[in-house]
């Protein structure tokens, strides 16, 4: 977390240590479906028990949800349901999760997970054809509304799959996946028939 | 595709997210190093492999990543049903009783 500080505080990086977040910037547009990446976040790895959840939620700011397939969010923080005591909590309003956690006394375990992880966004009317190239997941309305997040698979990667609107989705891979889950989606987005 | 019901997500998911991770209610001895080598046999290697019901642990791999236990049918590859680790073996199966 020292790190993390540091980092914001160093100045301007000069160009041979500039940091470069995999794809940064690519995006492809099939018929009725775009797929980009989407900018950096602060990212955070939550396991706990239920006992402390009351605590972190507070420090969070964000009420730590209990029940599957499920997200809370607040202020540009997102904090999804992966399992009975395991969350991700994502800022994208350039805060630290971590920094809010170290405080917290109650039994938990948080881990920094920002640089390995990146976000793909998925949206237009063919977003759920588009994603279930790869993932055998229901993603109709009924069984995956907006708002819904669930772990799961896309092709051979693991990913962690958000509904940010009806024909929206967020896509979390792990970095060194990146390539591989951005190039599915892209042939995914054009055999998407809409 | 098979569908599975996780009890820990609620809800029936796809099988590509699961993986089997063996015969379940296999309890571990207390006092391992006191197992005669014919005990410690049997824990370790000896699998009842029946043909029909089967109690299983599975786990929910790309979900929760929970573990839980499962009653599969090895004639039909149907669940029977699945219930939370820790719980006891059903002592009826739906369905059954005929």
């Amino acid at each position: 977390m020292a790190k993390a500080a540091a980092r914001k505080t160093a100045p301007a990086a000069s160009p041979s240590v500039e940091r470069r977040p995999a794809l940064t910037g690519r995006s492809t547009t099939a018929a009725g479906v775009k797929v980009e990446v989407l900018p950096p976040a602060e990212r955070m790895s939550l396991r706990a028990p239920e006992a402390s959840v009351a605590a972190l939620s507070k420090a969070l700011g964000v009420t730590l949800p209990k029940k599957p397939k499920t997200l809370a969010s607040k202020g540009g923080r997102t904090a999804l349901w992966l399992g009975p005591d395991e969350w991700l909590v994502i800022d994208e309003a350039g805060n630290d999760p971590l920094a809010d956690c170290a405080g917290v006394s109650a039994l938990h375990s948080a881990v920094g997970i920002s640089h390995r992880n990146i976000a793909i966004a998925v949206t237009g009317a063919g977003a759920a054809a588009t994603i279930n190239a790869g993932c055998p997941q229901d993603l109709s309305l009924d069984a995956f509304p907006v708002g819904a997040a669930s772990r799961t698979i896309l092709g051979k990667t693991e990913i962690v799959l958000l509904r940010t609107a009806a024909d929206a989705f967020r896509v979390e891979c792990w970095r060194s996946f990146s390539d591989y889950v951005f190039t599915f989606l892209s042939e995914g987005s054009r055999d998407a028939a809409v | 595709m098979l569908l599975i019901r996780c009890p820990y997500c609620e809800e029936e998911r796809p099988e590509l997210e699961f993986r089997n991770a063996g015969e379940a209610h296999i309890a571990r001895s207390a006092n391992m190093a006191g197992e005669s080598d014919d005990d410690f046999e049997k824990f370790f290697f000896i699998r009842s492999n029946p043909k029909g019901i089967i109690y299983e642990r599975w786990r929910h791999m790309h979900g929760c990543a929970r573990f839980f236990n499962a009653v599969r049918d090895t004639v039909t590859d149907k669940f029977v049903m699945t219930y939370k680790a820790g719980e006891p073996k059903p002592s009826k199966l739906p369905g059954a009783g005929k």
